[in-house]
């Protein structure tokens, strides 16, 4: 790592500064706006980050509240996955943030750390088709299961297509 | 189908399609159920019948216009997701709301609150067979609806709460119909309570039925009255305070038993706590001041300057072509609804429209916890359970 002097205010955050001693790695980015704190994550890391987040006894973050998906089109990586973490002993919220590829629209999935992330997952699937690798029962939630397309995408126009 | 292993030796299960044209489901709710005899061996929510592609048609709205959209995404509480979708956006603008503005804001939600908790009493009671209660609540929640008609025109599809404050100034008179409202209220609770506390049939039905462990409830995502009903005290008024709330004093009532009677004790107790809220708000409200933050080229101006000045005719002019454009980032703001913790995620890319709103509705969360909290148990005992979630279906699905 390079040395870098003018760390941002959110690097002070003691939620960054405990996942830093943890892993270097584990964070790409810390972004700070309106009081809200958010780290990005890289996918590959978003597993064992979710995991740690949960169990560590500094941390507790052991209510997931939501996750919900952006489409940046035409932006490459094109979508953004946020998940708002809740530590209710500790009063705490982050936002953790993965940036995902349209090529490869596939995360990791964390239903086996925050059982509620599968409905979330699977409006996520419905509405943004972001495949989550290791889901228990990945299919179309709010949508009919014969529906073709992605309707949140933002190529997707809002009257729908004509057919 | 699977083969079971009863008393009488090996049996077939049978599938039962429970909605999504039934009295008992809210709504449009499918519920499959697998079923042993009278046993449910397994339960899997079926939703989507009522999915309107709100947060799409969020993105082609303004800001300001996005708004009618929240009072129709939970029906029985508009007020709350009017108030969770403004302080989204205000977050985002970085607006300072008067405090006159804010009072009436918490006495309107607390009124919601009571709104939709008397609602869920009478239809829950009523599924459970007992029909009077129902009648007596949706008695009381008229007054309330006429509240609410008297103070923005309109029952149910408020819209009253705007992006830095009220839409209007309350009409003359209208504290006298909260007044009125909450001298009324306690007496026709201790009703309620009369009917069902300890009734006996009611206790049958409800006592320990559809119980859920806080750790499972968490896990899940539980939130609001069925989480507190297993202890665990998160109310997002308490925890993450907004519009002033930190500034009342009332308990978070809790139970521990985490069954549909704590549930409808937690709840029956949120209604005085509301009245309570209520009453001190009505303290609070100074009689004059004003109910709109002062950001021109966002709140729109008066009528009566527009007619005279230059400057608040082309605002005016200017809000309702192009509407105003919050600077580019994302907040996402929590408010304890009546049903738990309802959430905006508003993102904005510079633009006069909404990027993305996704909202985070607690009846969609709650009703994941179904399963855990119906299998094993009677068939019968599933109307308890949907019941006692208190789900709205057009939050569901949205």
């Amino acid at each position: 790592m390079t040395e870098v002097t003018d760390k941002p205010s959110g690097e002070q955050n003691p939620i960054v500064q405990n996942l830093r001693k943890w892993d270097e790695r584990a964070i790409a980015e810390v972004v700070e706006f309106r009081g809200e704190l958010t780290l990005v994550i890289p996918r590959e890391h978003l597993q064992r980050a979710a995991e740690y987040l949960q169990a560590e006894p500094g941390l507790r973050f052991e209510f997931l509240s939501d996750v919900s998906a952006v489409d940046r089109f035409p932006i490459e990586p094109r979508f953004e996955l946020n998940y708002h973490l809740l530590s209710i002993p500790l009063r705490q919220t982050v936002r953790l943030r993965v940036w995902v590829s349209g090529n490869d629209p596939v995360v990791p999935t964390v239903v086996p750390v925050w059982p509620t992330a599968n409905w979330h997952e699977r409006e996520i699937f419905d509405l943004f088709g972001i495949q989550f690798e290791g889901h228990p029962d990945l299919h179309r939630i709010l949508m009919p299961d014969d529906w073709e397309g992605y309707p949140l995408r933002k190529d997707y126009p809002v009257e729908g297509f004509r057919t | 189908m699977t083969t079971v292993e009863t008393a009488a030796g090996p049996a077939q299960t049978m599938v039962l399609n429970m909605g999504p044209q039934h009295p008992s489901t809210h709504g449009v709710l499918r519920v499959v159920l697998e079923l042993d005899g009278e046993t449910v061996i397994k339960a899997r929510p079926e939703i989507g019948y009522l999915h309107t592609g709100i947060e799409k048609s969020c993105e082609a709205l303004t800001y300001s216009q996005a708004i009618t959209l929240t009072d129709r995404i939970d029906y029985l509480a508009p007020l709350s997701n009017n108030l969770g979708y403004c302080l989204a956006v205000e977050k985002l603008l970085g607006l300072e709301i008067p405090k006159r503005a804010q009072y009436i804001r918490v006495l309107l939600t607390e009124m919601t609150r009571l709104n939709s908790h008397l609602v869920w009493l009478g239809t829950h009671a009523m599924d459970l067979g007992a029909t009077s209660v129902m009648l007596y609540c949706f008695r009381e929640r008229e007054e309330i609806l006429k509240l609410f008609e008297m103070v923005s025109g309109q029952r149910m599809m408020t819209s009253y709460f705007r992006i830095g404050g009220l839409a209007l100034e309350p009409p003359p008179g209208w504290l006298d119909r909260v007044r009125w409202i909450v001298e009324m209220l306690p007496a026709r609770i201790d009703e309620y309570e009369a009917l069902l506390t300890r009734n006996r049939i009611w206790l049958m039905r409800t006592q320990g039925i559809g119980v859920i462990s806080a750790a499972d409830a968490i896990a899940l995502g539980v939130s609001g009255p069925s989480l507190r009903a297993a202890g665990v005290a998160y109310d997002v008024r308490k925890f993450f305070p907004y519009s002033s709330y930190e500034e009342f004093d009332f308990d978070v009532p809790t139970r521990t038993e985490s069954d549909c009677y704590a549930r409808y004790m937690v709840r029956v107790a949120e209604m005085r706590e509301s009245l309570k809220i209520v009453r001190q708000a009505m303290g609070k409200i100074p009689a004059e001041g004003p109910i709109k933050a002062n950001a021109p080229g966002i709140v729109p101006p008066e009528r009566e300057k527009m007619k005279t000045e230059m400057e608040a005719l082309i605002y005016h002019f200017k809000i309702f072509t192009e509407g105003f454009s919050p600077p580019p980032g994302e907040v996402y703001q929590r408010v304890e609804s009546p049903r738990g913790e309802s959430g905006y995620f508003v993102v904005s890319d510079g633009s006069p429209k909404p990027y993305r709103v996704k909202v985070r509705a607690p009846s969609f969360v709650n009703l994941q916890a179904l399963p855990k909290l119906s299998e094993g148990g009677l068939v019968a005992d599933m109307i308890a359970c949907i019941g006692t979630i208190d789900i709205v279906l057009g939050e569901v699905d949205r």
